[in-house]
C-alpha cells in the first residue's frame, strides 16, 4: 500500500484487492485508487492463472481438447462441453441421436443449478450471511452425486463426446432428477424467505451497482447480468441449439440494473431450469446415445468456424479456424465474465469498498474462465 | 416518519421469519458424514485412474498392445510396450505404465480402446508427498489383484 498525499485534506491511497483475497474467489487482483471508503478507479488485472488453453487447442487433435472444456467455468463445466462438442459437430457434420440431445440438456441444466446454487452460497457469504451457504449447499450436493453417477466426475466433467455422449443414463438418474426437482421447488421458497426478504440484504443490495442496457452493450456482458439490465437475450431463445425450442421456458428478465436484479434473474433461473429439466424427462426417447458413424479422425473442412451457447454466465462462444487438418489451426474462447468483468471499472467509480464488493459478487465472476 | 417504523416492522419481520426457518433446520438430522470413519460408497462409474481389466476366465487382461491408448491421450500418460513372442499370436504387452499426474480423467484412452481392455478403477484414497508414487505399472497391478 502507498500512499501519495494529494493535498492537505485529501488523501489518496493504492489498494490491492486479491490476487488472494476471498471476495475474489479466485487468483483476481484488483487495483484499487481509493479516497478513504471511497473507490476512485478500480483496475482488474488478470494473468495469475493464465494455462494458455486457446493455444492448448492448436496443438492437440479435436477429440484431445475435450478435457480443457472442463477448466475454463469448472462450474458450469458442462455448458462448456457442450458449446465444444456442438462446434466440432456442426465442423464435421455428426448427427446426434436424440437421446443424447435429451441428456445432454438435463446434465446441462442440472449443472447451471448447482453453479447458480454456489453462487447464491458464496454471494451471500461475501455479504457475510455464512447460513445459506450450508443450505445451498446441501442442495447442491445432491447436483453433485446425480452427476457423478452418470459423468464419473464431480466437478471437472468431460462427458459429452462427438456425437453423443460417453454412457447412457439410468431411469435411477431420471428418477432422482424428479426427486430433485420436487425437493428444490420446496427449498427455493425457503431460500426467499431467508435471504431474498432479509432486510440487510435488500439494503446491501438494492441500488448498488447499478449497471444500464447501455453499457452491457459497451462491455459485451451477457447472461444474467445483462437480463438485470432489462434486455431479454438469452442464446437458449434468440439462437437455439439442442433441443431446447422444443422445450417451453421463460427467461427471467428485470429491468432495474442494480446487484438485487442480477440476484433475482440468477434465482428466478435455477426455476426455469427445473422447468426445462421436468419436460425433457418426460419427453426423453430410447434409442442409442452414441452417433453410430463418428470418424475416429475429426478432420474438417477448412473454413471458419462458430458456435456459442448460453453458458450459466453468459454467452460462451467458441472460433476455430480450420485448415483440413486433425487439430484446430486457431482457437479462440470467448468467455461471459471477462466482458462481465470489464464493466467493473466504470461502474464501480465512486461506490463504497463494501458496495463494490457487493457489486463484483453480483457478477458472478469465475477466475479460471476468465484468465483462460 | 411512517416510513421509519414500517421500515424497523418489515426488517423485525425478515429477521423473525429467518431464525425460525434457521431453527427449524438445527432439528433435523445432520448430513454431514464422519469421515474418515465413515465414508460413502463410489459410484460404479466413478472416476479413479485407469487400469486393465481382468478377464475372469483367462486371468488376464485382453490388451493386444496396439497403442491406441497410448495415441490417443491428451496428456500423454500411458507408455506401452508389445512384444513378439514365441507361439503367441500378435503381440505381448510387456509394460503398460501410468503416470497419473498428468492424468485428467478424460476417458479418452478407454472410449478408443477397441478390445475393452481397460477401465476406471474406483481408487480415491490418494495421498502422496512424492510423484513417483502416482507412476503405476498396471500390470503389475492387475497381477497382484485377486
Ligand atoms: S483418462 Fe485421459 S488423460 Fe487419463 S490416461 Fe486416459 S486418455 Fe490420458
Ligand atoms: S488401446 Fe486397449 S488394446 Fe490397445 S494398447 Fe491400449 S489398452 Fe491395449
Amino acid at each position: 500500500m502507498s500512499s501519495q498525499p494529494l493535498s492537505q485534506n485529501q488523501e489518496r491511497f493504492e489498494l490491492n484487492l486479491g490476487p488472494q483475497h476471498p471476495a475474489t474467489h479466485g487468483v483476481l487482483r484488483v487495483k484499487l485508487l481509493m479516497d478513504g471508503e471511497y473507490i476512485v478507479d478500480a483496475e482488474p488485472v488478470l494473468g495469475y492463472i493464465h494455462r494458455m488453453h486457446e493455444l492448448m487447442g492448436e496443438n492437440r487433435s479435436w477429440a484431445q481438447y475435450l478435457p480443457n472444456m472442463g477448466r475454463l467455468d469448472y462450474l458450469s463445466a458442462l455448458s462448456y462441453n457442450l458449446g465444444y462438442v456442438e462446434l466440432v459437430e456442426k465442423m464435421a457434420g455428426i448427427e446426434v441421436p436424440e437421446r443424447a440431445e435429451y441428456i445432454r440438456v438435463i446434465t446441462t441444466e442440472m449443472n447451471r443449478i448447482s453453479s447458480h446454487l454456489l453462487w447464491f452460497g458464496a454471494f451471500v457469504l461475501d455479504l457475510g450471511g455464512f447460513t445459506p451457504l450450508l443450505y445451498a449447499f446441501d442442495d447442491r450436493e445432491q447436483i453433485l452425486d446425480l452427476l457423478e453417477a452418470v459423468t464419473g466426475s464431480r466437478l471437472t466433467y468431460c462427458y459429452y463426446l462427438f456425437g453423443g455422449c460417453y454412457n447412457d443414463v439410468e431411469d435411477d438418474f431420471l428418477s432422482g432428477c424428479l426427486a430433485f426437482v420436487k425437493r428444490l421447488r420446496t427449498r427455493l421458497p425457503m431460500y426467499h424467505n431467508l435471504v431474498t426478504k432479509n432486510v440487510i440484504l435488500r439494503q446491501r443490495l438494492e441500488g448498488v451497482g447499478p449497471v444500464s442496457a447501455e453499457m452491457c452493450r459497451k462491455y459485451g456482458a451477457t447472461g444474467p447480468v445483462l437480463r438485470g439490465s432489462g434486455i431479454n437475450y438469452d442464446l437458449r431463445k434468440n439462437e437455439p441449439y439442442s433441443i431446447y425450442p422444443e422445450l417451453d421456458f421463460d427467461v427471467p428478465v428485470y429491468p432495474e440494473g442494480d446487484s438485487m436484479a442480477r440476484f433475482m434473474v440468477r434465482m428466478d433461473e435455477m426455476e426455469q431450469c427445473l422447468r426445462i429439466i421436468e419436460q425433457a424427462i418426460a419427453k426423453i426417447p430410447e434409442g442409442p446415445v452414441m452417433a453410430e458413424k463418428v470418424p475416429k479422425m475429426i478432420k474438417p473442412a477448412a473454413g471458419d468456424y462458430y458456435h456459442a451457447v448460453e453458458a450459466a454466465r453468459g454467452t460462451f462462444a467458441i472460433r476455430a479456424v480450420s485448415d483440413g487438418a486433425n487439430q484446430a489451426y486457431r482457437m479462440k474462447l470467448r468467455s461471459p465474465t471477462f466482458s462481465n468483468l470489464s464493466l467493473f471499472q466504470e461502474a464501480s467509480r465512486g461506490m463504497l469498498l463494501a458496495d463494490g464488493l457487493a457489486f463484483m459478487g453480483s457478477l458472478d465472476l469465475v477466475i479460471p474462465e476468465i484468465d483462460r | 416518519m411512517a416510513g421509519y417504523f414500517t421500515n424497523i416492522l418489515g426488517g423485525a419481520k425478515s429477521l423473525v421469519v429467518g431464525l425460525s426457518i434457521t431453527q427449524r433446520q438445527f432439528f433435523k438430522k445432520p448430513i454431514t458424514l464422519q469421515y474418515p470413519w465413515e465414508s460413502l460408497e463410489m459410484t460404479p462409474r466413478y472416476r479413479g485412474h485407469i487400469q486393465l481389466i481382468k478377464n475372469a476366465e483367462s486371468g488376464t487382461h485382453q490388451c493386444i498392445s496396439c497403442g491406441m491408448c497410448e495415441k490417443s491421450c491428451p496428456s500423454d500418460c500411458i507408455t506401452i510396450k508389445g512384444e513378439k513372442q514365441e507361439g503367441v499370436k500378435g503381440k505381448v504387452l510387456v509394460k503398460y505404465e501410468l503416470d497419473f499426474t498428468k492424468c485428467s480423467l478424460c476417458g479418452q484412452c478407454i472410449a478408443n480402446c477397441k478390445p475393452g481392455a481397460i477401465e476406471f478403477s474406483r481408487e480415491y484414497n490418494l495421498a502422496s508427498t512424492r510423484k513417483e508414487d502416482f507412476h503405476y505399472d498396471l500390470l503389475k497391478r492387475l497381477k497382484e489383484q485377486k
